[in-house]
């Protein structure tokens, strides 16, 4: 039987965010979370091996006690087990020891895995880090964007589209695949489904002293790479501000600005009052 | 263990050379670092048959030119060059080691940073240095709306991610007279686990939306699949380019190819048109070198309007079919 893990994150909903005008910020704190959607993906990749031959998936998901809710949805999407990792002390981790943590966790509960798929990049954070880190912490190989995964005898078999070049690859198992926003069409979970799941006991919950972290392990303060200032992005320039009827504002924007619009276009426009020439 | 140099090394990321400018890019801003740290840039090659990317580099900033060439080489590998590039770092101690975020560089830099146990930073926007000689990386941040800066303090080597686009190439200089140092592959080379059955070059044939100069972004805002096509239609009578944010892409309204943001493109229009965007910082971090920015959006205190040289506090859609007949009258045919 295949033994598979996949990587799930629990992401903001960033279009839902309401933004918070005084400080300049999202207001992250209120936002509904969801399946992160390259982590849906990599489960679809696990759901079409498991369609064709024996496998076990095992979800796993590192955040606050929240995330639980996207171990519940890859339940009712078919995952077989739940694991999700969270501790104070894990927050802040940079890629680093996050995939660190990642692996502890790995090696201890699935010593005899065959292959973990992640999300090519989560649409959070975005650094697409972690599956190549986890692969190295684990001392695999890993293949980036896969959009299909097929599994053929005791290798995986990956094909992809990556700075222009068209591949299929094939890697030895154990290995590690991370799966591209642009592979499959992913399944979304009945509201029966998910109702069972959340009706099930089984994720198991894990914390830093669980995973064997000693005390003195703080993600923050151990991560390598170090944050020494945070910025919003700064307003510029003399932002006019047109508003009124869209005719009187489209006229307004070529009698204002029609220069820059046809230097950029390369060629002369006609102002509005001498149309007829 | 010795004391890293003061070096700054780049990867030699060659694969579609004269669309992928990256590597250059690089080079020029590690020229301008190296010149206030005193330490050399150094860009590193490995593959087979190489010497054309070694002459390039050399000519656009490299002092010193690393190079691996051998039959063995020929496919681009990551584990390879992963266990290639270590080995390197740890012989010649380079502080600082710069990759360009092609698809390949995102997915060795995590690989090599992870094995020589330092930190990295992805997709940066500004590199510097401070006062001590640190290397300094601007890199969006957080998922919401921040950029951050972010040093690595106590580990070594200094590693980043840069954006293509980010920086702008040298010259060719004809007489740079640049170091060339060829060198041996080693004899431990692991087999590599990954096998390549087929390879096949597909560009896409699409003009490339980081160097349009009218770039027409549409977000949520344009309100249906249906609507967002009339963003397309604008970009033809300016002869420029569409693009999206995430939302917009994730619905299938247009291909992941045209999404403007941080796990996207990074462009720098003449006049960037952004119609119902917001602005999330993935976007927004995208789009900083745009020269002039006129966003259309409901809600005048939305990111992007702030960001803009002209907002204009309108629906997007109305204001898109405005402009497309404000243009048809007046462009000379």
């Amino acid at each position: 039987m295949l033994n598979i893990i996949v990587c799930i994150k629990q992401v903001p909903m960033v279009s839902e965010l309401p933004w918070d005008s005084k400080t300049g910020t999202l207001r992250r704190e209120v936002a509904p979370g969801m399946l992160d959607p390259a982590s849906r993906r990599a489960l679809e990749a696990a759901l079409r091996i498991k369609a064709g031959q024996p496998a076990r998936i095992s979800a796993v998901a590192m955040g606050p006690p929240m995330a639980e809710e996207v171990l519940y949805e890859a339940k009712a999407l078919g995952a077989d087990t739940g694991i999700l990792l969270t501790d104070r002390k894990m927050a802040g981790a940079d890629t680093y020891l996050t995939s660190f943590i990642l692996g502890e966790l790995i090696r201890r509960e699935f010593p005899d895995f065959d292959l973990i798929l992640c999300g090519s990049q989560t649409s959070d954070s975005e650094t697409g880090q972690v599956g190549p880190q986890l692969a190295e912490e684990l001392g695999i190989p890993d293949i980036g964007y896969a959009r299909r995964v097929t599994i053929v005898n005791s290798s995986v078999k990956v094909e992809r589209h990556v700075d222009d070049y068209f591949e299929v690859l094939e890697m030895d198992l154990p290995g590690l695949v991370t799966v591209d926003l642009a592979a499959y069409q992913p399944r979304y979970a009945p509201l029966e489904g998910l109702q069972a799941a959340f009706e099930s006991t089984d994720i198991r919950i894990i914390n830093a002293k669980a995973l064997g972290l000693d005390n003195t392990f703080n993600a923050l303060k151990d991560s390598p790479t170090r944050i020494i200032e945070v910025f919003s992005p700064t307003a510029r320039k003399e932002n006019r501000v047109l508003k009124g009827a869209v005719k009187k504002i489209v006229d307004g924007l070529f009698a204002d600005y029609g220069k820059v619009i046809s230097g950029a276009l390369g060629k002369d426009l006609k102002t509005y009052a001498h149309d007829g020439e | 263990m010795m004391e890293p140099n003061k070096d700054i090394w780049v990867f030699g990321d060659y694969r579609n050379y004269f669309r992928n400018r990256v590597t250059l890019q690089i080079l020029a801003r590690a020229t301008e670092l190296a010149a206030r740290t005193g330490g050399e840039v150094c860009a590193v090659v490995f593959g087979h048959q190489v010497d054309e990317f070694v002459s390039e580099y050399r000519a656009h900033g490299a002092g010193r030119v690393y190079v691996l060439d051998d039959p063995a080489l020929k496919q681009y590998s990551i584990e390879t060059y992963t266990f290639l590039m270590c080995r390197l770092v740890e012989e010649f101690k380079p502080e600082t080691l710069l990759v360009g975020a092609t698809q390949f560089g995102k997915e060795i830099a995590p690989r090599i940073a992870k094995k020589l146990g330092t930190g990295l930073t992805a997709d940066c926007i500004d590199l510097a240095v401070d006062e001590q000689g640190r290397l300094v990386q601007t890199a969006p941040s957080f998922g919401g709306n921040l950029i951050a800066r972010i040093i690595t303090p106590n580990h070594w080597p200094q590693m980043a991610i840069i954006r293509p686009g980010t920086f702008q190439e040298l010259p060719h200089d004809y007489d740079a007279q640049g170091e060339i140092v060829p060198l041996v592959l080693p004899r431990d080379l692991p087999a590599d686990k990954i096998r390549c059955v087929t390879s096949e070059h597909r560009p896409s044939r699409k003009r490339k939306i980081e160097d349009a100069d009218i770039v027409i972004a549409g977000g949520r805002g344009m309100g249906s699949k249906g609507k967002f096509k009339k963003l397309f239609e604008l970009a033809e009578l300016m002869q420029g380019e569409v693009g999206a944010t995430r939302p917009v892409v994730y619905a299938n309204w247009i291909g992941h190819d045209a999404l403007v943001g941080q796990a996207g493109k990074h462009i720098k229009p003449k006049i960037l048109f952004s119609f119902g965007i917001s602005g999330a910082i993935q976007h927004t971090a995208a789009i900083t070198n745009a020269d002039f920015i006129v966003a259309v959006n409901k809600n005048p205190n939305a990111t992007m309007m702030k960001m803009a040289d002209v907002a204009i506090v309108a629906d997007a859609n109305q204001a898109c079919l405005g402009i497309i007949r404000a243009l048809k009258e007046r462009i000379r045919v």
